[in-house]
């Protein structure tokens, strides 16, 4: 296991190096100078210049790239081009919004597609499992944004329910916060909770076939008993498994979303750090989004090799 | 200080809640589509950072008013030499900066001479070229000396990139801006809002209003919902026109029409070929149909211009009928300069709608007299280099926003490349001009000249547009600068 | 013929054939403007109405689903193109470091946000209808080439493979006379999601104005387009957005009915 530990952890090192690498040199060759987006069209070449130099972009491409990765060993991400604040300190103010999101998008898909694919499971041919991969096709189909549209016309526009979007802020308590992330985890959560049950239903009905389900039922259990007694534990492994990349996904697939609601987030800092070549942002954001995909992987894959000895010879 | 800010952040959000119990007004939420990367006006050409900060937070020795006039500021008075090359400016005393600090000659002195540093990094860093010297005489005079007349010069010192700020508080300013205006700064949350309070020690008239949330909304589903959610008071610089009439027949809103200083044209690479032509440039001039892209991309807001000039600005002349709607005409044009059949070229658009929508309007037209156009939209950072710095295009759309600026076609290295000794000499003349009526003069030649040499397509004045709550009163309707001045705005009983 | 396969394959062919149909035929030229006559709701005249420049909106959906089907198409292709051999590569060297190699930059892969990555491509190396393929195209590499792996991998311990190798074929022939086709019903199922998942790409990429650049329509600039007229004319949003969601819909139900289709294990089971 240890052996097997190192050597997983040697990849995820490199891994970690070459997707450094590539993030930084891809986003370089960007066409656009982050000093020439800041002065605009009447700036002087010397002032461009001037201002290259007191941001550091005047330093070779390597040396910046070292720099880049030593800071970030230690935690520290660099100052942002445009807002010439630490990079680290705007990522952890945006986290306090897409977070959150992210969680409620992902605990409303959770509450909605569990009990659907259950139940579905449950129905297995039936109208109600019918009903619900229907509901599920649909689900899969609709583009999250045009479905915030259609959330923010309705219940913004029309109803006045809802604000049209914008973040309530934390001082105005969670639930004001909760409500200005209602429409938006909404329109996040639909497409996920679609998958979700699709996954909740193929898994449960994989462990349906195993034989210890086959003895439960003929020990005189209904189907719907068995499933909640014995079925539902063995088939939460590929349900955790998706819910965990849902999150990722989740984290920075509210890109749109974000610019539809306005909503501060991470995603729209991207977006907005795209715009203005204010690379180190860009880059720093997708390093640490990948990075945590890959240690979220790295930990299952151990967790994996922890329950099943087989799989540590396989790799 | 972060402690600070925060309780302050606190203290304003109670007061909010507070507010709404009553309905004594004097809170308002001002949205905006773009956020100012940071707060400091002198070191970025991001017109956001004016939009928040100019006259609110921050002022210059002269100042631009609604109207577009330009009228003593910070500076009390000034006395300008015979010669026209020496200006004294006397301050106004008890002028406090809000960190409680003396406003004087030498933060004068400093903010001057710091805008036309060598390591300057202001955006407008020309509009101070012609400085030789800056000296504090006393407390309260300050004495300028140009290298030559300038008739723009008090114009130039009222832009948002010629405010006074203060040496000791310099080092915060793009995070924690402090300046001398009827707002003070309280709290930025990145990605979000701005909150200003009123300035309590102002040294002029002091704001109604005691407390101002600017919101960023860039996306114009969200900023229509914004507003019909009535999440914000105000929208200025409201980014679809086509949501307007619903605002006018709403009585809860009011929308305020107006005019920027952007004219809005289609640039064209004068070097590139076939546009060194001028019948081509001419053919494409009768090619265009300006009131269908007014109509089409804004929505019937705007003015057709037929120069590089504002159509409010007294010495305006109006040129729309020398490059009127002709489409007949256009292609015989073309057929005279050899292209019967047309020929292919590239437009890129920037982000805004007036170039996007206005240049498929465009690209559809241009396509009626045998021009294929191959659209390409880009962003800001890549028109940039692309189109302005690298002049690689045929053609481009965008609205040259900065006020009184044809003097930009004297420029041969201009991205669009006019090449016109006559009209350089022309706009010689006009910057030694002082006497208004010369001057208006000398801008009726620069405005045929550049028109009958069919520089560029000239399309229309952009509009800015507003819409607010029917109680809010004193908005800026024009905007002769990025601005939203709020230090005169209150609601109606 | 199951029933997903059925609806699947009706909804999927009235995207293709509005796309081919669009060659030859469109009810209106799908670039003219005509703006006194913008956006009427649909009519006799234009049965989807008109848009912000009096455009006819039912030629240009049926000219965007051309868009649409395109990119997602050749973005598929890239996906299986390279990701196919890589897979194959990836089995027939089973445990080695090429596997590894192959497998892990996957992975990689795999870690980046996706849209976040498109947006940047498109807008590095220009908007436009080229780079959002490409920029879709990538993230189908992994896909596919983990798909094979998976499936071929059983099939290189089968005794028919064993006979080939004594036969003295070599591993790269073996993989494309033995292996390929034992995988290619899972295949075509994966790229049937991947198309689907695709046009949803395309859609989105194009919605914040890096797909096909105008006036080349798209599903998902007109919905761009149609943002803030959604308040007047609902159609606008209405009419693409069902488009897309038939599309997409239909390709999955497609896929979900090949795979029962094509698998014997399910089709038993279910019938």
């Amino acid at each position: 296991m240890i052996r097997y530990t190192l050597k997983r952890f040697l990849s995820l090192c490199i891994s970690l190096a070459v997707a450094s690498l590539l993030i930084f040199f891809v986003i370089e060759i960007a066409p656009g100078d982050p000093a020439s987006f800041m002065l605009g069209i009447n700036a002087q070449p010397d002032t461009v210049a001037a201002l290259r130099a007191e941001l550091g972009l005047d330093i070779p491409k390597l040396e910046r790239y070292l720099a880049w990765t030593q800071g970030m060993l230690t935690g520290d991400f660099g100052m942002s081009y445009t807002y010439r604040t630490p990079v680290s300190q705007m990522v952890a103010d945006r986290l306090w919004v897409s977070l959150p999101l992210a969680l409620f998008a992902l605990a409303l898909s959770t509450l909605i597609a569990l009990p659907a694919g259950i139940y579905a499971a449950a129905r297995r041919g039936q109208t109600g499992d019918v009903a619900v991969m229907s509901a599920t096709q649909l689900g899969v189909a609709i583009p999250n944004f045009w479905f915030a549209m259609m959330l923010v016309l309705i219940f913004a526009i029309k109803l006045r329910w809802f604000a049209g979007g914008g973040f309530a802020g934390w001082d105005k308590g969670l639930g004001a916060v909760m409500w200005s992330l209602t429409l938006p985890a909404i329109s996040l959560a639909l497409p996920q909770a679609a998958i979700l049950a699709r996954v909740m239903r193929s898994a449960l009905l994989d462990v349906m076939n195993e034989d210890f389900m086959r003895t439960a039922r003929a020990k005189g259990l209904t189907t719907t008993q068995t499933l909640w007694k014995h079925g539902l534990r063995n088939a939460l492994i590929p349900v955790l498994t998706i819910i965990g990349l849902q999150f990722s996904f989740l984290l920075a697939g509210g890109i749109i979303i974000e610019q539809v609601f306005y909503l501060p987030g991470l995603g729209r800092l991207v977006f907005q750090a795209i715009s203005a070549r204010d690379l180190i942002v860009v880059e720093s954001v997708v390093m640490l989004l990948v990075f945590a995909v890959i240690v979220v992987n790295f930990a299952v894959d151990l967790a994996y090799a922890a329950v099943d000895p087989r799989l540590r010879a396989r790799t | 200080m972060k402690h600070f800010v925060s309780r302050l952040a606190l203290a304003s959000a109670l007061s909010v809640a507070g507010f709404a119990a009553h309905a004594a007004n004097t809170d308002i939420t001002v949205a905006m589509q773009l956020e100012p990367p940071h707060l400091d006006p002198t070191s970025a050409a991001a017109g956001a950072i004016d939009s928040v900060l100019y006259s609110n937070v921050f002022e210059g020795l002269t100042r631009f008013m609604g109207d577009g006039s330009v009228v003593a500021g910070l500076a009390k008075s000034w006395d300008i030499s015979d010669d026209g090359l020496v200006y004294t400016f006397i301050l106004h005393d008890n002028v406090l900066f809000h960190d409680g600090s003396t406003m004087d000659a030498e933060d004068v002195q400093f903010s001057l001479n710091r805008a036309r540093a060598d390591d300057s990094t202001n955006a407008q860093k020309a509009l101070f070229a012609g400085i030789t010297d800056v000296s504090a005489l006393d407390a309260a005079t300050v004495v300028v000396t140009l290298d030559a007349p300038n008739g723009n010069f008090l114009f130039n010192l009222a832009w948002g990139d010629a405010i006074i700020v203060a040496p000791e508080s310099i080092d915060g300013i793009k995070q924690a801006p402090i300046g001398t205006g009827a707002f003070k700064f309280a709290n930025w949350v990145q990605g979000d809002k701005i909150e200003l309070t009123r300035n309590d020690a102002y040294w002029g008239t002091p704001a109604v209003l005691e407390n101002v949330t600017f919101k960023f909304i860039s996306d114009p589903t969200a900023a229509f919902a914004s507003v019909m959610a009535e999440d914000v008071d105000a929208f200025v610089g409201f980014p679809a026109p086509e949501n307007l009439p619903q605002f006018e027949a709403d009585p809860r809103f009011q929308v305020l029409v107006g005019s920027t200083e952007g004219e809005t044209i289609l640039s064209t690479n004068n070097k590139m070929p076939p546009f060194d032509n001028v019948k081509v440039r001419e053919a494409l001039a009768h090619a265009i149909d300006r009131q269908a892209i007014v109509d089409g991309a804004m929505f019937g807001y705007g003015t057709p211009i037929g120069t590089h000039f504002a159509p409010h600005n007294p010495a305006y002349v109006d040129l729309t009928g020398s490059s009127a709607y002709d489409p007949e005409l256009a292609k015989k044009l073309l057929a005279e300069a050899g292209f019967a059949d047309g020929f292919e070229t590239t437009l890129h658009l920037p982000p805004p709608s007036y170039a996007r929508r206005g240049g498929e309007i465009i690209a559809a037209q241009l396509a009626q007299v045998g021009i294929k156009v191959q659209i390409t939209n880009v962003e800001w950072a890549q028109w940039l280099e692309t189109v302005f710095r690298g002049k690689d295009f045929g053609l481009t759309i965008v609205s040259h926003t900065e006020p009184m600026d044809i003097g930009i076609y004297a420029n041969p290295e201009y991205y669009f490349q006019y090449d016109n000794p006559a009209f350089q000499e022309l706009m010689t003349n006009l910057n030694a001009t002082t006497d208004p009526e010369a001057r208006t003069a000398l801008m009726g030649d620069a405005q045929r000249m550049i028109s009958s040499d069919f520089v560029n397509g000239y399309l229309f004045q952009l509009a800015q547009l507003s819409v607010a709550k029917a109680g809010v009163q004193g908005l800026w309707t024009n905007a002769p600068t990025q601005a939203t001045d709020l230090t005169a705005v209150s609601w109606a009983d | 013929m199951n029933r997903n396969l059925i609806i699947g394959l009706i909804l999927s062919a009235i995207a293709i054939l509005a796309a081919l149909m669009s060659f030859i035929w469109t009810p209106f030229d799908h670039v003219a403007m005509n703006i006194p006559a913008k956006l009427q709701t649909p009519n006799l005249t234009h049965w989807f109405g008109t848009d912000h420049f009096g455009r006819d909106i039912f030629s240009m959906i049926m000219v965007g689903a051309r868009t649409s089907i395109a990119v997602a198409f050749v973005a598929v292709g890239i996906g299986m193109g390279l990701g196919i051999p890589l897979g194959l590569w990836a089995a027939a060297r089973k445990g080695s470091y090429i596997d590894e190699l192959i497998m892990r930059a996957n992975d990689l892969i795999f870690a980046f946000p996706s849209l976040v990555i498109a947006i940047l491509i498109t807008a590095i190396f220009g908007a436009g209808a080229v780079n959002a393929i490409i920029a879709i195209g990538i993230f189908n590499i992994p896909v596919f080439a983990r798909v094979v792996r998976g499936a071929a991998m059983p099939i290189w311990e089968r005794e028919f493979i064993l006979a080939a190798r004594v036969a003295g074929k070599n591993a790269a022939r073996i993989s494309v006379e033995h292996i390929l086709p034992n995988v290619l019903n899972l295949l075509i199922v994966q790229a049937t999601i991947q198309f689907s998942l695709g046009i949803l790409a395309e859609a989105a990429l194009s919605y914040v104005g890096l797909g096909a650049q105008p006036p080349t329509p798209s599903w998902g600039r007109m919905l761009a387009d149609a943002q803030t007229l959604v308040s007047i004319a609902p159609h606008l949003a209405l009419i693409p957005g069902f488009a897309i969601i038939i599309t997409v819909m239909g390709l999955n139900l497609m896929g979900d009915g090949l795979r029962d289709y094509l698998n014997p294990r399910t089709r038993v089971a279910r019938t």
